[in-house]
């Protein structure tokens, strides 16, 4: 219990480290704008209490703001994307449940089943964050384009980088 | 009262989340008026000290180009002196009267420590704050270009609006005549290009020309290089070009730039802003 929440405290600062040094400075055009902090978010044990899950997102988001200078920008699409989670993991939930011992991750979970479960959240997240960010409907159809180049930039990034950090668990279930 | 404690404990994680989410619209809102309210940007102190140390890092990478770009502008300088220089000698023997000139500008060194330029409202932060003089709405040029301006100010650092976003709009003239519009970063610019509105159509225009700052601004001083027109049209129904403009900055490599104060806008603005209060009272 005690070592989870070191290591998330870990993760959550590598990954706003990373977001804020590194990747914000990474630059494919307007289209394509990498979030990978959001991994953070994703990666939470699955039995940590929703309002939590919330608060924790609140925070992360305020610290990215904080880089961006966007005032809230990301907190309200980082609470979004948690408040989304548990209706996405009731939504994916196995028959009996989650297992303890189970963690969200490729080497856990599968591909597939890894892959709906963040491309819906990163969705949710991009969406809010880009509209807010344009804060017009006159742009629509380019907002648009934005959210679902970066949705996809986002979810490369992090799919990689789970083949990067997490060594492939031999009793996986799929 | 019961009934209301039972529902508030039964939904107290969409109660949660709906405050949540209250906050941050308040946040979201709140800052874009209010000077002294923001409080989660760039120049506080925990996010600016992280980027001046990656500024300093590096700095280092780039230190063969800047220098390159210092020696040619101090050659620029040298050049200037010199001629000045030469004009002393020659009215030497005439009384000089130095009450005709009034300093106008102050410019002060800077560099950027934090820069992006892909999203839609761009932001840069300096390492100059309020203790070294630093106000809103001061000019950022470099030597290539004009980069942005000043927005809030913490003490030692400033955070800024880049050239490249949507609230930016900077009076620009064609060097050549002296046509002049607001130049302003639309939503089909990339990071080198600008759009430049309301030039005349008689205005004799081709690409390639230099588009300077005009004297209307109050914040950027006259004459000051912003890039040369890449391509212009005439939308149907209008009685003006829209000129594309290339920007001679590299917003990608930004790193020491001039900060400038206007001595005098405080008395122009108070002065157009009175006139223009007679002006609605009049109406």
């Amino acid at each position: 219990m005690i070592s989870d929440v070191l290591k998330n405290m870990g993760r959550f600062t590598v990954l706003v480290l990373l977001q804020v040094l590194i990747v914000k400075n990474i630059n494919l055009g307007r289209y394509f704008i990498f979030f990978p902090y959001v991994l953070f978010i994703l990666l939470l044990p699955f039995n940590t209490p929703k309002p939590l899950t919330l608060i924790l997102a609140f925070i992360l988001g305020l610290c990215i703001d904080m880089f961006y200078d966007t005032q809230g920008m990301h907190a309200a699409a980082c609470i979004t994307m948690a408040f989304a989670r548990s209706f996405v993991l009731e939504l994916f939930a196995p028959r009996e449940g989650y297992d303890e011992q189970l963690k969200p991750t490729i080497a856990y979970m599968g591909v597939g089943w890894f892959s709906s479960y963040a491309l819906i959240l990163i969705l949710v997240h991009h969406l809010i964050l880009f509209y807010i960010e344009a804060f017009t409907f006159t742009e629509f159809f380019r907002t648009m384009l934005r959210v679902l180049g970066s949705t996809l930039a986002t979810f490369g990034f992090i799919y990689l980088m789970q083949f990067l950090f997490y060594r492939p668990n031999k009793n996986r279930i799929s | 009262m019961r009934s209301l404690f039972n529902f508030l404990i039964r939904n107290y994680y969409y109660l949660l989340f709906i405050f949540l989410q209250v906050m941050c619209i308040l946040l979201i809102s709140k800052n874009k008026n209010f000077q002294g309210t923001r409080i989660i940007n760039s120049s506080n102190t925990l996010s600016a000290e992280t980027f001046l140390a990656v500024s300093n890092t590096k700095e280092y990478l780039s230190l063969k180009e800047e220098n390159l770009k210092l020696a040619k502008e101090n050659v620029g300088l040298l050049n200037i002196i010199r001629s000045r220089s030469y004009e002393l000698i020659q009215i030497a023997s005439l009384t000089k009267n130095d009450t005709l000139y009034k300093q106008k500008y102050i410019f002060t060194q800077a560099n950027v420590i934090n820069n992006s330029s892909n999203l839609r409202s761009n932001y840069l932060t300096l390492n100059i704050g309020s203790e070294q003089g630093i106000t809103h709405d001061m000019a950022i040029i470099n030597s290539e270009g004009i980069v942005g301006v000043i927005k809030d100010v913490s003490k030692n650092f400033s955070s800024a609006l880049s050239l490249l976003n949507k609230d930016v709009k900077v009076n620009c003239m064609l060097k050549k005549d002296g046509s002049y519009g607001p130049l302003s970063w639309e939503k089909d610019d990339d990071y080198t290009s600008a759009t430049l509105t309301d030039i005349p159509i008689h205005a004799k225009i081709k690409a390639g020309d230099t588009i300077v700052t005009s004297a209307l601004s109050s914040i950027f001083p006259e004459g000051i290089h912003v890039g040369t027109v890449k391509s212009f049209e005439r939308k149907s129904g209008d009685a003006f070009f829209t000129v594309k403009v290339n920007l001679s900055i590299n917003f990608k490599k930004l790193n020491h730039v001039y900060v400038i104060k206007n001595l005098f806008k405080v008395e122009q603005d108070s002065l157009e802003f009175v006139s223009q209060k007679h002006d609605k009272d009049d109406k």
